[in-house]
C-alpha cells in the first residue's frame, strides 16, 4: 500500500496528540511509583521505581482528613457511589422526560422543552447557594442522597434522547398500540432498546460527570465518611503533617492514579455501545 | 348489522381539513373490501379511523355489533400492516410475530404454537431468529403479514403494503395476500391508489376520491359500470378516453362524429368515454386515427394516437395485429360500450 504525504502527516499530528494525552498519566504513574524523597531531590521519573506496592498501599489504607478518619478506599467508594447514582437517576429522568416531550402531545411541551433547556445556563456552581439551602432545610447534608439529588436533572441528556425519539417514525408507535402495548410498554420494550447506545453514551458522560465534581461534596459533606476522590485530592494529603514534614509527593500521584480507575472501568466497559451511540442512531 | 358498520363518518383536521365526509358503508365478515383512490383522497384516514389511529370527528363505527368510537386502538381486536411494515428493529422475527400475544397474556406454549404456525403459513419458519434488518422486502413483508395473522383479530387492515417492494415481488405478494385471505377468511381492508391491485384483490370496492366514496360494488361492476366520470377514468388500464360532445335530441355530437339513438333524455354538454378496449377496426368506422406509438406488450398492442382535431386516443388491439406508426385506422365502438357524462357534473347520464 502506498503511503500518501498527507496521511504521514496526518499520522503526526495523531501521533502528538496521543503523546500529549498518555505521557502526564505515565509521569505520574512512573513517579508514584518512587520514594517521595526521591521525587523532591530529582524531579519526576520516567521509569518505574521500586516503591510501588507500599505506595498505593499506603494510599489505600492510610487513614487521612482532620481527624484521621478516612480512607482514600472509602472516598473511591463514595465518590462511585454519587457518580453511578448521578448517571442512573439523570439518564433514567431524562429519557423519560424526552418520552413525556415527544409522545404525550400537550400544549406546553414545546414551552416546557424550552424550560428544560434554559437550565443549561444556569449550572450547580450559579445555584449553589439556594440548593445548600434546600438540601440543608430537608437534612439532607451528610448523605449520599444530598449528594446525588440535586444533580439528577440534565437538560442536555434530555435534548439528546428528544432528538433521537423525534427520528422514530410514527408506525412504530400505532404498530405497538395495535399489538396492546400502552404508555408504559411502549417505553420499556420499544424506547429503551432502541436507544440503549444512546443510553450508554449519556451513562458515561454522566457518570464522569457525577465522578468529578468537587465545589457540590465540599459544601455539602462535613463528616468525612461522606468525601469524594476529588476533594481528597485537594484536602488528604496537604499538610497532614505539621510543621516539617516532607511532601508525600509519591503518595498523592499514587492517589491520581489510582482515582482514574473507576471512570476508565466504565469508560471500557460501555466503549462498545458507547461509539456506536456517538455515531450511528441504530435503525 | 354487517360486521363492519361506518355510519355518516367523518373526519376534519384541527386547521379545518375535512378529509373524510360523511360516509357510510358496510363491510361483511370474510369480506375483502379495497379502498382505492389518488393520494390525498381519505382512504388511508379511513382506514386509520377504523384502527382506532385516528379520532372520528362525527358518526359511528361499530365492528361486531360493538361501538368502537371511544375503544382504544389496542382493545379493537384489529391488526394492521403497515405502507413500510413498521417492524419492531430491535426485536428478531419470532418476537416480532410474539409481541401482541404476550401483550394479552397467553402462555408461552400457545404462542410459541401460533407463532410457528403462522412462520409455516407464510414460509418465513427458517427466519424466526432473524432481525428485520437481515431480511429483503419480500421476507419483511411476509413478517408484517405474520404480526397481523398470529393474533387472528376480527379484522385485518392493509395500509399500501405493496408499494414498497418491486413490480415482479408485487404481483406475486398481491396473489399471496388473497390466497391467505381466502384461506383464513378473515374480513380485510385493503387500501391502494393501485387499480390494478385494486381490481385483483377486491371482493368489492370503494372507489374514493376527495372523502367521499364516488362508487361502491364489485370490482366488475365498477369497471362495467362507472357511476361518475372520476370512477371511470380511475379504473382501467390504459385509461379510458375521455372526448367533448353535445347531447341533443337523443344524438350525441362529438369530436368528429355522431351517434345517434342514445339512451338518455340528458341535453347538453357531455364527456363522451370510450375504453381503449372497446374498440375494434373497421372499414368506415365511427373515429379515425393517426398513430403515432404502438407499444407491443406481447398479448396486445397499446396503439396511441391523434384524432384529426389532435385529440390524444389510445386504441387497444390483439398483439398479433401489425399496426404501422404513422398509418391511419378507422374505428368503431363495440356493442354500444361507451359512456357518457354530464360535463358539469361528472355524473353519468346513458
Amino acid at each position: 500500500m502506498k503511503i500518501k504525504p498527507l496521511q504521514i502527516i496526518a499520522h503526526i499530528i495523531l501521533i502528538l496528540g496521543v503523546l500529549l494525552m498518555v505521557v502526564p498519566i505515565w509521569i505520574s504513574f512512573a513517579s508514584s511509583s518512587h520514594d517521595s524523597v526521591t521525587i523532591l531531590t530529582e524531579g519526576m521519573k520516567f521509569h518505574i521505581g521500586d516503591q510501588l506496592a507500599r505506595n498505593y498501599n499506603e494510599v489505600l489504607n492510610e487513614k487521612g482528613g482532620w481527624s484521621e478518619e478516612v480512607t482514600a478506599a472509602k472516598m473511591f467508594i463514595n465518590s462511585f457511589i454519587m457518580a453511578l447514582g448521578i448517571a442512573t437517576l439523570k439518564v433514567a429522568i431524562s429519557a423519560m422526560s424526552a418520552y413525556a416531550l415527544v409522545y404525550y402531545r400537550f400544549k406546553l411541551a414545546v414551552p416546557i422543552f424550552w424550560l428544560i433547556f434554559i437550565t443549561l445556563l444556569v449550572p450547580l456552581e450559579v445555584r449553589i447557594f439556594p440548593s445548600y439551602k434546600i438540601v440543608s432545610d430537608l437534612g439532607l447534608t451528610n448523605s449520599y442522597t444530598g449528594l446525588i439529588l440535586p444533580l439528577v436533572a440534565s437538560a442536555t441528556a434530555t435534548f439528546f434522547f428528544r432528538q433521537f425519539y423525534k427520528t422514530i417514525p410514527d408506525e412504530l408507535l400505532e404498530s405497538a398500540k395495535l399489538d396492546g402495548a400502552n404508555g408504559w410498554s411502549f417505553f420499556i420494550d420499544f424506547l429503551v432498546p432502541l436507544s440503549k447506545t444512546m443510553i450508554a453514551a449519556m451513562f458515561i458522560f454522566m457518570f464522569v460527570y457525577g465522578y468529578s465534581q468537587y465545589l457540590w461534596p465540599l459544601i455539602m459533606t462535613t463528616a468525612e465518611e461522606y468525601w469524594t476522590v476529588v476533594m481528597g485530592m485537594k484536602i488528604i494529603y496537604t499538610e497532614s503533617y505539621e510543621g516539617v514534614a516532607l511532601p508525600r509527593t509519591a503518595e498523592r500521584f499514587a492517589y491520581i492514579i489510582l482515582s482514574m480507575i473507576p471512570p476508565v472501568l466504565v469508560v471500557v466497559f460501555l466503549q462498545k455501545w458507547f461509539i456506536k451511540g456517538l455515531i450511528q442512531t441504530e435503525k | 348489522m354487517s360486521f363492519l358498520d361506518l355510519k355518516n363518518v367523518t373526519k376534519i383536521y384541527p386547521n379545518g381539513t375535512k378529509a373524510v365526509h360523511e360516509t357510510s358503508l358496510s363491510i361483511n365478515e370474510g369480506e375483502f373490501m379495497v379502498f382505492v383512490g389518488p393520494s390525498g383522497c381519505g382512504k388511508s384516514t379511513l382506514l386509520r379511523m377504523v384502527a382506532g389511529l385516528e379520532d372520528i370527528t362525527e358518526g359511528d363505527i361499530n365492528l361486531d355489533g360493538k361501538l368502537m368510537n371511544e375503544v382504544d386502538p389496542s382493545e379493537r381486536d384489529v391488526a394492521m400492516v403497515f405502507q413500510n411494515y413498521a417492524l419492531y428493529p430491535h426485536m428478531n422475527v419470532y418476537n416480532n410475530l410474539a409481541y401482541g400475544l404476550k401483550n394479552r397474556g397467553i402462555d408461552k406454549e400457545t404462542i410459541e404454537q401460533k407463532v410457528n404456525d403462522a412462520a409455516k403459513l407464510l414460509q418465513i419458519s427458517d427466519y424466526l431468529q432473524r432481525k428485520p434488518s437481515m431480511l429483503s422486502g419480500g421476507q419483511r413483508q411476509r413478517v408484517a403479514m405474520g404480526r397481523a395473522i398470529v393474533r387472528n383479530p376480527k379484522i385485518f387492515l392493509f395500509d399500501e403494503p405493496l408499494s414498497n417492494l418491486d413490480a415482479k415481488l408485487r404481483i406475486q405478494m398481491r396473489l399471496e395476500i388473497k390466497k391467505l385471505q381466502q384461506k383464513v377468511g378473515v374480513t380485510s381492508i385493503f387500501v391502494t391508489h393501485d387499480q390494478v391491485e385494486a381490481m385483483t384483490l377486491a371482493d368489492r370496492l370503494a372507489v374514493i376520491n376527495n372523502g367521499i366514496i364516488e362508487q361502491l360494488g364489485t370490482p366488475i361492476e365498477i369497471y362495467d359500470n362507472p357511476k361518475s366520470l372520476f370512477v371511470a377514468g380511475f379504473i382501467g388500464s390504459p385509461q379510458m378516453n375521455f372526448l367533448d360532445g353535445n347531447l341533443k335530441n337523443k344524438t350525441l355530437s362529438a369530436e368528429g362524429f355522431e351517434i345517434k339513438d342514445i339512451n338518455s333524455d340528458f341535453e347538453g354538454e357531455v364527456t363522451l368515454g370510450i375504453r381503449p378496449e372497446h374498440l375494434s377496426q373497421s372499414e368506415n368506422g365511427l373515429i379515425s386515427l393517426r398513430v403515432e406509438l404502438v407499444e407491443q406488450l406481447g398479448s396486445d398492442n397499446l396503439v396511441y394516437g391523434q384524432l384529426k382535431n389532435k385529440k390524444d386516443f389510445c386504441y387497444r388491439c390483439p398483439g398479433n395485429q401489425t399496426i404501422e406508426k404513422g398509418s391511419n385506422l378507422s374505428l368503431n365502438i363495440d356493442n354500444n360500450k361507451y359512456y357518457i357524462f354530464d360535463k358539469s357534473t361528472g355524473k353519468r347520464v346513458n
